[in-house]
Parts: C-alpha cells; structure tokens; sequence
C-alpha cells in the first residue's frame, strides 16, 4: 500500500538528508580532491570540487619537507602497540571482572573505573614531571604507556567485562569439568567468542591512539619523533605561512590507515557494540 | 601457552604442605588467577590516574620556580590566585558556552539523525555511513580542512558568495569562532551518537508503536511518550560521554582559534596547557586542572543522581 502521500514523504526525507550531508562529506572529499590541486586552483573563487590539472606534487612535497615517512612510521607503530596491549589487558581484566570471584573484586572493579572518569588533560602536569624524572620526554614511551594502560584502556576493559557477563556460563563450567584451568579458559573458550567485542575495542583503541594531540605536543620535541597530528601542523613556509596543498595531501594520507582499520574490523563492531550493553 | 599460563601452572604446582590437602586449592587459585588478570590494568590505573592526581594535588600547594627547576610549599596560594585571575572567567565563560553547546547540538543532532535513519528506504545505508565518516578522520585533519574553508578567502565564504551573502571572517571574529569550533566538533563526531541512538531505537519493540498508532496517537506523541522514555538508558550514556568528552577538546581548539581571538575560545583545557606548558606554571596549571577534574566529577555525580528522575529503566 504505497499511498502519493508517502511517496512525497519519502522524496522531502531524502532530499533533506542529502542537504545534511554536504557538511558531513564534502570537507573529506575536497581535502582529497584538493591534495592533487596546484597551490593556485585551491584559492579559486567559486571553489571547484575537482582538480583541473592534477598533480601529486604535494604528495611528493610532503616527505622531502619534514622526515613524514619517519612520523607516518611512528603513528602507526604506536597505534598498532597500544591496540596490541589494551586487547591483551582489557580482556583479562574485564575476564577477571566478569567472571572470576575474588575478595575485593568489586572495590577494585570501582578503582579501576576512576581511570575513566579521570581525564587525561587533568594528569598530564604530573605526567610530565614522572616521565622527566624517569628520563622519557622526548621518547615514544608516554604516548605508549599512558595511552595502553590509562584511560583507554579502562573503557576497553569496561566493555570487555560487560561482554564476558553476557555469555554463557554453561560453556565454561563444561570446560571447568574436562580439566580446563582459568588461563586456558580465558584463552580458549571466551576469547575466541568476543571477537565483536574485541574489535569495538581495537577500532575504539587505534583511534584513541591515532588522534593523541595534546600529548605528543608535550612531550616530543624532535621532529624525528612526532606522530602526523602533531606533524600535519608544522607544514608551514619560512613566514609561517600555512602550505595548504603539502598539508591537504598529507592529512589525506592519514586516513588511510584508519580506513583500513575501520573496514577490517567494522562488521564485527557493530555486532560487539550490540552486545557490550552500549545499547541501552 | 602464554608466559602468564606458565607462571600460573608453576605457582600452582606450588609445594603442598600436605600430600591430602594441598594449599593450592581451586579457590585459592581461582583468587590468584584473578589478580593476576587484574594486575596490568590495576597497576596502569594507580600508576598513570591516580598517582598523578595525587602528586597534581601536592603541585597546587606549590610555586614553580622556574631557574632553579624547583617547587617551594606556598599553602593555598595558587588557590587564591584563582579567584584573582583575571583572565578566569572569561576562560570558564568559553568553557560553558563550548560544553553547553557541544551537548545540545551532539545529542540533539544524534537523535534526529538516528530517528531519520531508523527505517528502511533505499540508499539509508550510505547515508548513514557518510555521517559517521567524519569519526574516521583524525581531529586535526578534520580541523585543518575546516580551518582552511572558514578563512576569509576560504570555501564557506566562496559557497556565500554565490548566493550574495558576505560571510564573516569565521575565525577571526569571537562569536563565529566560538559557533566555528562547536559546529566542526559536532559534525565530526556526531556519528557515534547516533550508531549509539540507532541501536537503542532498533531495541524499541515495533507493537508498541503498532498500539499507540491504533490508539490514535500523532507522531510527535509517539515520540515523547513511547520512543523516549525506552532509550532514556542510552541518552543518560551518550550524555556522560558528550559532556565529559566536551570538557577535554583540546585538539579542534589548538589547531582552528588557538584559543582566540583573545580568550573568546579559550576553554579550560586549554588554559591548563598554556599555564603548565607555555607559561611554565606548574603549581597554577596543576590547580587548573584539578579545578577541571572537579567539573568532571560534579558533572558525572550529578547526572547519576538525575537519571532516577528521568531514566525509565536500567540493565
């Protein structure tokens, strides 16, 4: 029953939607468009979306102008460790919290949540005076600790514990009566089962990690060392003014990795999204 | 086998003091295991929050001394130096304005697209990946690209132009700079609130609505009696999430305003970084945040008390 009413609904909500989503998607695609732009046609008046007469020559400014491959290299290494290691310790953490009785488990389940609710922007004074005590300014190791241990880590252990909670004790106790220990348990049975859950928390990790702004600015001086949102702010001339097209390719380039991220892991986000208790 | 299991087996095998009841019993190991588990992430927590927010708390009673690279106790100084700060509260100002703004329009804007979206048409998929995409691109990319389309010869004012509007310099003037960092932080994250709407509204069982309808009730009824109070659960989440996370933009401020012009963005977060990083002021950035991680609490606190008023159920 397709009444011309709904059909003229349905034409007025779709229109709209695509007049909401200019915003949304047009700066991407310009930025990518105006990466293969010559510095002039960027400032033309009316802006055109497209190039007239591409050119990869931005790209190619892009690494001679600051060791960019060495601060790509950085960024992604750092994403990759500290994924790594909160996918380790979250899961434990949350296996632990979900499912094994200990004294005190809840107060400490309560500790843990502090770091939570703690910004990072409040402790990051006194984090610098520890990794200057501790001789690490200037070194990838705060971005790397803070990041997989702190704040991020929390949350991920937070959904992995409200994941664990929500799958069948059965399967486990099965486990327990053919001899099977905690660990090999953990690693076994329940592992392999969070995948969705598992991959909620990469995407949300590797995010995380890839956007750390203020605390690279802190703590890294050498160029050598930056992470790219810290780099793609330096691509300004010898008056300090802004490259646009050198820095528009290279912003381009840094969604690269998070879109492949994004693809591999998103099937299974959005099913562990559904299942973490983030529904409501 | 992992390095973990190992330690776990050979604490395990542990002497027994007695051949008929070993000391390692399923429930004794049990609680060891769990600590075990628990161990990085306790020791991450204690040594990287609340460690910090301990020594933060010593740094506010104490004056940096730059040349010497010491602190000297000075007692509730830096705390009087906040009620005489002159440049405060226009900096708490910017900081009210921002969240306040970042809020309504987050959630606002997150429902409406999550109730647009919520049904089946063609092509719905594509638009609700396009207004995720945003969360895809990293914070200072994002930023960069609008700072370079609300310059004065930037695209937004070409795109009025056409139309015969003259746009205002965005950045450079208080109020649109403000209006600036708000709307680009909202469109660039505006997608998680509504993946989180969408799978709260796809909980809502359609009888309900099919009732209410036969029952005659419009659309806009059905929406505040019915569709409401069901995700209350998740509007009370993406609340906390929004505002706390509004409290600690620091990167869309840094990279489009700077701050300014004058101190019109300049929200606290900010101000912190300036005064500890900029200004070398240890002891009065350690009191700026702590005064930051008060506002979390509060914030939190508060809501958590308001969601028996206003959350319909819980898990």
């Amino acid at each position: 029953m397709r009444s011309e009413g709904s059909r003229i609904r349905r034409v007025i909500l779709i229109a709209a939607l695509i007049v909401l989503a200019v915003p949304f998607a047009v700066p991407t695609i310009w930025m990518i468009t105006s990466s293969f732009k010559p510095l002039a046609e960027i400032f033309r008046s009316p802006p055109a979306l497209f190039a007239e007469n591409p050119t990869v020559a931005a790209y190619v400014e892009a690494f001679t102008f600051q060791p960019f491959a060495q601060q790509y290299f950085n960024s992604v290494y750092i994403a990759v460790l500290v994924t790594a290691i909160v996918m380790a310790v979250s899961s434990l953490a949350g296996y632990a919290f979900a499912r094994i009785r200990f004294p005190f488990a809840d107060a400490l389940f309560l500790v843990v949540l502090v770091g939570l609710l703690v910004p990072g922007e409040v402790t990051i004074v006194p984090l610098f005076q520890m990794f200057k005590q501790w001789g690490m300014i200037n070194t990838h190791w705060p971005l790397i600790l803070v990041t997989a241990l702190a704040a991020p880590c929390v949350l991920a252990t937070f959904i992995m514990r409200q994941f664990f909670l929500s799958l069948p004790v059965e399967l486990e106790e099965a486990a327990r009566i053919d001899g099977l220990g905690r660990p090999a348990i953990w690693w076994r049975i329940s592992l392999p089962l969070s995948k969705p859950a598992l991959s909620a928390v990469a995407i949300l990790t590797f995010l995380s990690s890839w956007n750390l702004y203020l605390e690279p600015t802190v703590y890294l001086t050498s160029p050598e060392l930056f992470t790219l949102p810290q780099a793609l702010t330096r691509f300004t001339d010898a008056y300090g003014g802004q490259m646009w097209n050198t820095q528009l390719a290279a912003a381009t380039m840094t969604v690269v990795p998070m879109l492949i991220v994004f693809i591999v892991a998103q099937r299974q986000f959005v099913e562990g999204l559904a299942h973490s208790g983030l529904k409501g | 086998m992992t390095a973990l299991d190992t330690v776990i087996e050979s604490r395990g095998a542990v002497a027994p003091r007695d051949p008929h009841r070993p000391f390692w019993t399923m429930r004794r190991r049990d609680h060891l295991t769990g600590y075990l588990f628990i161990a990085p992430q306790l020791a991450g927590v204690v040594l990287f929050v609340l460690v910090p927010v301990g020594l933060g708390i010593w740094y506010s009673l104490n004056e940096w001394n730059i040349f010497r690279g010491e602190l000297t106790f000075v007692g509730g100084d830096n705390y009087a130096a906040l009620l005489t700060d002159p440049q405060l509260p226009a900096v708490l100002g910017a900081t009210a304005v921002f969240s306040l703004g970042i809020v309504v329009l987050n959630i606002a804007a997150g429902l409406g697209l999550a109730v647009l979206l919520n049904r089946r048409f063609r092509g719905v998929t594509i638009f609700r990946t396009i207004f995720f995409s945003p969360v895809i691109v990293s914070v200072v990319a994002w930023t960069l690209v609008w700072g370079f389309l609300l310059q004065d010869n930037g695209g937004i004012n070409a795109l009025l132009a056409v139309f015969g509007i003259d746009g205002p310099n965005w950045l450079l003037s208080g109020d649109t700079a403000m209006i600036s960092v708000i709307v680009t932080q909202v469109i660039r994250s505006v997608g998680v609130n509504m993946v989180l709407f969408l799978a709260a509204l796809q909980g809502v069982p359609s009888e309900l609505y099919e009732a209410a309808r036969i029952d005659g009730a419009g659309p806009g009824r059905i929406f505040l009696r019915i569709t409401l109070p069901l995700i209350s659960p998740t509007l009370m989440l993406t609340a906390v999430i929004t505002i706390v996370g509004s409290l600690q933009a620091f990167a869309n401020v840094a990279v489009l305003t700077g701050g300014g012009p004058g101190l019109s963005t300049t929200v606290l977060v900010y101000y912190v970084f300036q005064q500890a990083f900029e200004f070398n002021d240890i002891g009065y950035g350690s009191t700026l945040a702590l005064m930051l991680l008060t506002f979390v609490m509060l914030l939190t606190m508060l809501q958590w008390q308001l969601r028996r008023k206003w959350v319909f159920y819980e898990e």
